[in-house]
């Protein structure tokens, strides 16, 4: 009857390392996003956005949060990221 | 030990097929990977809430906490932006009040804060603007809230207008700009600040809140003190505020300038931030009106024959509850529900319908609120590009056996 129901228990009480999908470029996304958020972030945000969705969200967090993340590293983060976590 | 991940895989995929046989709107449902990633959890002095972010914290509270029409502070939600959020000690605190819209700038301490003014008191919803963004149709970036980004507190504070009358506001003076304790990891990330209009800073309900029902605010909900903006999305109630600036000029941020930011026209609001206007998009001000069911959950079973009640919350920007309605023949035809006791109209309001069944097999659910100026919730999302005021009506099956 909870809504809440079903919903898995955690008992750590803190962050809890977020397994990302395995795949190529996995350990970049991991290093450059994990700096100022969880990866859960990553795993919310799926499966419904584009590339050019997820581009726009990279992009935001180099110009705006100031994520150091270099241009040449852009295209590895995006191919992971609509590989693993974008549209179907 | 069951595989979590597979488990809520299953959860998912029989909701999306309960949802099949329903006439209509199809149901809200979170993203798929929402549903892999929410875990109930803890975080020091809270009891478990859904986490939908660890770092930054954000957690909302699971629908049968809204059963009460206060929100306890350990199961009140928990939203921030930026991860680095201090343990503030209550004898070093501070809080400095000026700005360039301000004759004279002066520092308060927590305890001169309390002694100096008027202590005032009310109950108020506060709602984070994304909240129910999870449910957007299509999905949008974002936390991806489900019901549980709000809560309704008694807050206790003073009035931001008696601490903004001791600065001596200019004439001037357009917004009033707030700022919090909380970093982001990097210094290029820019720090959270909000401002509102002046006007609205000088409300009688707007305050500085250093209680919440009767307790101190819980670290996780701003302690110290927090800005309530009664009638206002939770964006402009700035947790662990440490600088109030009355400004000549609008506050350039982020956080103004880009995000918290809808469409112009879209939505039936009254009240508006004109200094932060553009063309085509205004921040986000009032709270629209909205109502939850609170017992009943999708799927549930009851036998045939047996009286019924639907029991839920409604609320908006403080015009007030008017009314809250009731179909169970999936909108066809609507009823009044009975109305609960009146904690203000800032507050959650509960309400009650009592029904018997007809028939048995599958029905559906739905509640429609309307303030008492007249806005009730749409039956179409009205879809904005970031997720906000999702206040469509909510529609739930249930099976009748």
């Amino acid at each position: 009857m909870l809504i809440g129901a079903g919903i898995a228990i955690s008992t750590h009480g803190g962050e809890a390392p977020v397994k990302l999908a395995p795949g190529e470029h996995a350990a970049l996304v991991q290093s450059r996003c994990s700096i100022c958020h969880s990866l859960d972030y990553i795993v919310m945000n799926s499966p419904f956005l584009s590339r050019t969705a997820w581009e726009g969200e990279v992009r935001k967090m180099m110009k705006i949060m100031g994520a150091p993340v270099s241009d040449s590293e852009v295209a590895p983060i995006v191919d992971y990221l609509t590989q693993n976590y974008g549209i179907k | 030990m069951p595989n979590r991940r597979s488990f809520l895989r299953t959860m998912a995929g029989g909701i999306a097929l309960a949802s099949t046989g329903l006439v209509g709107r199809v149901r809200a449902v979170l993203p798929q990977g929402t549903l892999e990633s929410a875990v109930l959890d803890s975080l020091p002095g809270k009891q478990p809430l859904i986490k939908r972010s660890f770092r930054p914290p954000n957690f909302e509270s699971p629908v049968e906490v809204f059963s009460d029409v206060i929100t306890p502070n350990d199961r009140f939600f928990v939203r921030w932006h930026l991860s680095n959020i201090p343990r503030l000690d209550a004898g070093s605190w501070r809080l400095a009040v000026g700005g360039d819209g301000a004759e004279r700038g002066y520092e308060l301490t927590l305890e001169a804060l309390k002694r100096d003014f008027e202590p005032v008191e009310l109950v108020a919803v506060c709602q984070c603007a994304g909240n129910r963004r999870g449910f957007s149709d299509p999905h949008v970036a974002g936390v991806e809230w489900g019901y549980g980004a709000m809560g309704n507190a008694r807050w206790k504070g003073v009035r931001l207008k008696d601490i903004l009358a001791r600065a001596e506001l200019k004439k001037e003076a357009v917004e009033i700009a707030f700022n919090g304790s909380d970093r982001g990891p990097l210094d290029a990330t820019p720090a959270f600040a909000k401002s509102i209009p002046a006007w609205k800073a000088l409300e009688e309900n707007t305050m500085v809140a250093y209680e919440m029902n009767g307790a101190p605010l819980p670290h996780w909900n701003g302690f110290p003190a927090r800005i309530v903006v009664p009638g206002w999305t939770a964006t402009y109630w700035m947790k662990q505020v440490t600088s109030i600036r009355a400004l000549s000029q609008p506050l350039t941020s982020f956080w103004m300038n880009t995000a918290y930011r809808i469409p112009k026209g879209k939505f039936p609001l009254i009240e508006r931030f004109t200094s932060q206007e553009s063309d085509s998009s205004t921040p986000i001000t009032e709270i629209l009106v909205n109502s939850l069911i609170t017992n009943l959950a999708d799927g549930a079973r009851f036998p045939s024959g047996q009286p019924m009640a639907v029991k839920g919350i409604a609320w908006d920007g403080g015009y007030g509850i008017g009314d809250v309605e009731v179909s169970t023949d999936d909108g066809r035809s609507w009823q009044s529900a009975v109305l609960g006791e009146n904690y203000g109209r800032y507050s959650f309001r509960t309400w009650e319908f009592k029904f018997s069944p007809p028939v048995a097999g599958r029905m559906s659910v739905m509640a429609r609120a309307s303030s008492v100026r007249g806005t009730s919730q749409p039956s179409e999302l009205i879809f904005n590009a970031s997720g906000y005021h999702n206040n469509v009506v909510q529609k739930i099956a249930i099976d009748i056996a």
